[in-house]
């Protein structure tokens, strides 16, 4: 488990949970990660088809030429077979931003067109702020955009959860933010639907002070979880930080996915969030997907992480 | 005693084998609603569009800045750092961001005054600044960059 750097030590994790309160187990069994928070997604494989199913993929970085990663192209693609081979088809696919390495129209054409090779009915995204360099997301919205509100936000229902999609990466000052039309968005999105609604959130920046001093957080978050407060069973997972991480704060979860493309170092290890090169075998083992499943009847959702193989 | 823990094992495991035989997964799979919009956001995968070709791995050229000017005063872009943080030129000079690091940047007027495109690895970026002021800028994809340009008469 040491040497894969995806997963944290024992003693990074005491060093984490020092910072950020409690964080959720995480147990490694035959290469997945499986976090546990309550319940068990074993339940769920006794009973036979999950309520609800999804992949989320993350930061394919589209166009990075540097040495952490020499050829982001063939790992995404890796990424794409991986979720086409779990042994069903995901309800949808969430790619939780960073398509694009510099939001130039070629980089947009390439994923969106390695993207249509997902094997799901619906692929939905968020932009990070790799994919709104120097345009405030329009080149995003131009090829992504369609349907959504405002600046690319966007809900919907499916098997009895509420999803929603948010942007937090236009206009950045220091940290992410979602701005006062999101938030008026987000209030009267929820306001008919009943506090036992499963909701999923995703965004790109996280929603929780995972580490302000990079950018690892958003300024307004603390708004849009005080309308979700009401809610049962409130689930987060976002991108950008390039590994996995969670946490619970009262009812909400939430999950920093991994990436496609390159790792970046924990919070606060060395002076920038650069990428890491590592060896090519350690690399395969820091990139991945994620799985989620929702049953009915229970609180949290079940989550596995998967490497790229 | 043991043999007796063995067979409830046994006859459990018999069981939780039926109940896997007797209900496959075979629920439909759920739909999605959306709320107002009248257009579906995101796209379809490869199971909504069977006939779709699977797109070919490939790289693409990555954006670089445009080609470096002779003259001018420098900003070093090094390890998400603009150095130096405070340069202080005359009105009328152009100054030169040149990124050094492997990770895209951009400089960003904290005033709108100016914004460049996303300068890649060794891609440069130059802004005149005609009339005198302090111009406080940051990389708008790592806003934890910032730095500041002095404008003298």
């Amino acid at each position: 488990m040491t040497d894969a750097p995806h997963t944290m030590s024992r003693r990074q994790l005491i060093r984490h949970s020092a910072w950020f309160g409690a964080a959720v187990g995480l147990a490694v069994v035959g290469g997945e990660v499986i976090s546990h928070v309550a319940g068990t997604a074993d339940a769920a494989r006794v009973q036979g088809r999950p309520t609800l199913r999804f992949a989320q993929v993350s930061d394919s970085h589209i166009g990075f030429m540097g040495k952490a990663n020499s050829n982001v192209a063939s790992s995404f693609s890796q990424a794409i077979d991986r979720i086409n081979n779990l042994g069903y088809t995901p309800d949808f696919v969430i790619h939780t931003g960073d398509l694009t390495h510099l939001a130039t129209p070629d980089q947009f054409d390439q994923v969106k067109q390695m993207m249509t090779g997902l094997g799901t009915p619906h692929v939905f995204t968020v932009p990070g702020e790799h994919d709104s360099v120097d345009d405030a997301g329009q080149k995003y919205r131009s090829a992504f955009g369609a349907g959504t509100r405002g600046d690319g936000w966007y809900s919907f229902d499916i098997a009895g959860v509420h999803v929603i999609a948010l942007v937090n990466t236009l206009n950045l000052k220091k940290l992410g933010r979602l701005g006062v039309d999101q938030l008026d968005f987000v209030a009267k999105d929820i306001a008919a639907l009943p506090s036992d609604t499963p909701i999923i959130v995703f965004s790109h920046i996280p929603l929780f002070a995972m580490y302000p001093d990079w950018g690892w957080g958003t300024d307004d978050a603390a708004q849009v979880l005080s309308y979700l407060r009401r809610f049962s069973s409130v689930t987060c997972l976002n991108g950008h930080v390039h590994q996995i991480f969670s946490k619970t704060e009262g009812n909400v979860t939430f999950y920093s996915g991994t990436t496609t493309a390159y790792p970046l170092p924990h919070p606060g290890d060395g002076p920038a969030p650069k990428p890491v090169t590592l060896p090519a075998a350690q690399l395969r083992d820091a990139l991945g997907i994620r799985e989620v499943s929702y049953t009915r009847g229970q609180n949290a959702l079940a989550l596995k992480e998967r490497t790229l193989q | 005693m043991p043999g007796r823990h063995q067979g409830a094992r046994v006859v459990l495991l018999a069981v939780l084998l039926l109940a896997g035989c007797s209900s496959p997964p075979s629920q439909p799979a759920p739909s999605v609603t959306f709320g107002s919009s009248a257009t579906t956001p995101g796209m379809p995968g490869m199971s909504a569009m069977p006939s779709m070709p699977r797109a070919s791995a490939g790289s693409t050229a990555s954006a670089t800045g445009s080609p470096a000017p002779v003259a001018g005063d420098a900003v070093s872009i090094d390890n998400f750092a603009f150095v130096p943080a405070t340069l202080t030129v005359r009105a009328g000079s152009t100054v030169t961001w040149t990124n050094h690091d492997e990770e895209p940047h951009t400089v960003a007027a904290s005033d709108g005054s100016f914004h460049s495109p996303g300068m890649g690895s060794q891609g440069t970026y130059s802004h005149t600044f005609p009339t005198a002021g302090k111009f406080d800028y940051v990389c708008s994809i790592h806003p934890f960059m910032h730095a500041t340009v002095v404008v003298t008469q």
